[in-house]
């Protein structure tokens, strides 16, 4: 394999683990909140299908990725009304959201299933760009891809360096005695459902118009799901979450390589890695309960309600 | 303004009036949505909910949709009342209808129905087993999640049926198309009601009615179960056997997916292909948990979720409507039902703006 193969495998591999990043991050910032939203794969859907439609009818991809963040934004803000306003089940909620937005996006996406799109293009600086390798690997991608660094230095420096950060880290730690300091748990689980819906709601835009710029009925594959698990695997630590992302966007085109190399395997064989790789780092980051449970906020999952604490 | 406060004691009342809540809100944010795509409301809501019942053979498919759901949900309801979180049934379902589909190719014109269709049953409940039986040792063993990995292997099981159906299984004289071969005549369940598509699977739904009727109610295993799920911290002390109880829970969801599976290929559909199933694991969560994981109500909410399937199909039809509108009323009653579950804990108080300040 030649170098510039490598390069262009590396550079594939973080195009593909892009709409992971963001989807991810999102639910980090969320579960560090104590709120587990298993709706990513719904709001991740959802956004696809809201800013292909946009980006179809108006032409304009950056009003569509802001139509995207706000579409999964929207369906996070039913998921914290019924769990934190009403105090249902999270677990339950958020299976509904996922099962809702594909339903959703399959209903209003059905008109633009053969709707070719002009995709986001990838930017090019004068002469960075054109380097030899480092052009390729770090100043050739589309904005979005730079937006998911953008988000992730953002939010770690959110979770470990600013007062907000430290509230919301409280908050998913220990609502009551957060609530007995005066902070609105309730208020800030909100924010973090919005702002993990919005992340996700991105990350689905950038797969319908970034990635593969078309829109079809489930377009992200599990990657929500995938999403979630990368959050246990990283052990909530946003710089875990960009390495596997990126490892996750290395197994999804391993397959493609694989067989172009001229191994004979069915390619739905190949088609399971993401999912299997998925499963197994699972096991490897759980085998060892005590490191989630070090890990884990302490109230992750739980309801809450001030007059019940 | 208005205010939840807790209530003193859960209502029952509540319980059972919460999901006809669900489901009268349900229609009227439907009704509402079909006005603004513009269908007058009441013509929508006859082809979505009368006509497609309307005669004897649509209430025979009004049948065929509701005995998988209600089969899954109440495999799934075992799980569900531990806090065991099977979401992969549509891929035990899967894996149910490959094993089942294979044992009918392997044998194929060489045994009687006797002897097929029961081998096909028993070998869809293991295949469903097999597939529930992965989250279950994962997490016995590496104490994995049980969501995550069941969900997971829906994918893979999806992706050994395109493989199977592209390849080994494939039928030789199908013109290419990625599906087996027909299933001979022994290996497809009788037709039960005349004029209907209603097969004999429909009888092994009601004796999982009757099996989870009398599992619910008199075993000691199932008790414990609903108590490691309301109050887990008490089935702790108690001793309950948590292991035990994960893989009973992943094996009953996974086993009646299988059969569910099984009665598809051995009924409507005949042969092995894609799709199986129009999700109907999946849909059988929100069966569930309408049904309030009890066998009545999974009962009724298996009907109502097949009319949901049926009304998306006459809607597709008779206004135009995408069928994945089924999908989306599929979505907002669980969505529903969980909101207004709240008032089973709370009731809503109101109280004046000014005092609402001080709690």
């Amino acid at each position: 394999m030649d170098m510039n193969t490598l390069v262009l495998i590396l550079a594939a591999t973080v195009a593909a683990a892009i709409p992971l990043i963001f989807a991810a991050l999102g639910e980090l910032v969320v579960e560090k909140s104590g709120v587990l939203n298993l709706g990513v794969e719904g709001m991740m859907v959802v956004g696809a299908v809201f800013a292909f439609m946009t980006a179809a009818e108006t032409g304009q991809l950056w009003l569509a990725v802001i139509v995207g963040a706000l579409a999964g934004a929207g369906m996070a803000l039913m998921f914290g009304f019924i769990t934190l306003s009403l105090m249902a089940n999270q677990v339950a909620t958020g299976l509904a959201l996922t099962i809702f937005g594909i339903g959703l996006s399959a209903f209003i996406g059905q008109g633009y299933t053969s709707v070719a799109l002009d995709g986001l293009k990838e930017i090019s600086i004068p002469v960075l760009s054109s380097l030899p390798i480092v052009g390729k690997l770090l100043f050739s991608y589309n904005i979005l891809v730079y937006l998911a660094v953008v988000a992730f230095v953002g939010i770690w420096w959110f979770l470990y360096k600013s007062r907000a950060g430290l509230i919301l880290r409280a908050v998913g730690e220990s609502p009551s005695s957060a609530h007995a300091l005066g902070y609105r748990v309730i208020r800030v689980r909100y924010l973090a459902v919005l702002f993990g819906g919005a992340m996700a709601g991105v990350g689905g835009a950038y797969l319908s118009i970034a990635y593969t710029p078309l829109w079809a009925e489930g377009m992200t594959a599990g990657r929500g799901w995938i999403a979630l698990a990368l959050v246990v695997f990283a052990t909530w630590r946003p710089g875990r979450v960009l390495i596997g992302a990126l490892l996750f966007g290395g197994v999804t085109i391993a397959q493609f390589h694989v067989q172009g190399l001229g191994v004979e395997i069915p390619s739905q064989f190949l088609s399971m890695l993401p999912y299997l790789a998925t499963i197994i780092v699972l096991v490897l980051i759980s085998r060892d309960a005590g490191v989630i449970r070090l890990n884990a906020p302490a109230s992750l999952g739980q309801p809450w309600h001030n007059e019940l604490h | 303004m208005l205010r939840l406060e807790p209530r003193p004691a859960p209502s029952r009342l509540m319980v059972y009036l919460s999901p006809l809540l669900a489901m009268a809100l349900m229609l009227v944010v439907g009704m509402v949505v079909f006005t603004i795509l513009g269908q007058p409301p009441l013509k929508a809501f006859h082809a979505f909910f009368i006509e497609p019942i309307n005669d004897w053979y649509g209430f025979g498919e009004l049948l065929i949709k509701s005995s998988p759901l209600a089969l899954i949900a109440l495999g799934l309801a075992v799980g569900f009342r531990a806090n065991i979180w099977n979401i992969g049934a549509e891929g035990q379902l899967i894996m149910g209808a490959i094993a089942a589909g294979g044992v009918a190719l392997w044998l194929y014109e060489t045994t009687s129905a006797w002897i097929l269709l029961p081998l096909m049953f028993i070998a869809g409940a293991l295949g469903g087993m097999f597939w529930a039986s992965i989250p279950a040792f994962l997490r016995t063993r590496f104490n994995t999640s049980e969501i995550l990995v069941s969900l997971m292997l829906v994918y893979v099981a999806n992706l050994v049926l395109s493989w199977l159906i592209h390849g080994p299984w494939r039928d030789p004289d199908g013109y290419g198309f990625p599906q087996s071969k027909l299933f001979e005549s022994s290996a497809i369940l009788p037709i039960m009601l005349e004029g209907t598509r209603v097969h004999a699977g429909i009888f092994i739904t009601v004796l999982a009615l009757l099996a989870a009727g009398i599992f619910f109610r008199w075993s000691l295993i199932a008790f414990q179960m609903r108590v490691a799920g309301l109050a887990p911290k008490a089935a702790l002390y108690a001793g309950f056997k948590q292991k035990k109880m994960v893989w009973l829970g992943l094996l009953a969801g996974g086993a009646a997916a299988g059969l569910a599976g099984t009665a598809e290929v051995a009924g409507p559909i005949g042969q092995l292909l894609i799709p199986i199933s129009p999700g109907y694991g999946f849909a059988a969560i929100i069966v569930a948990f309408v049904g309030r994981l009890h066998p009545v109500g999974i009962v009724l909410a298996s009907l109502l979720m097949a009319l949901l399937y049926l009304g998306g199909e006459s809607a597709q039809m008779q206004l135009a409507l995408p069928a994945a509108v089924s999908g989306v009323f599929q979505g907002m009653l669980l969505f529903f039902l969980l909101a207004t579950d709240v008032l089973i804990q709370f009731k809503l108080r109101w109280v004046p703006k000014a005092s609402a300040g001080a709690v």
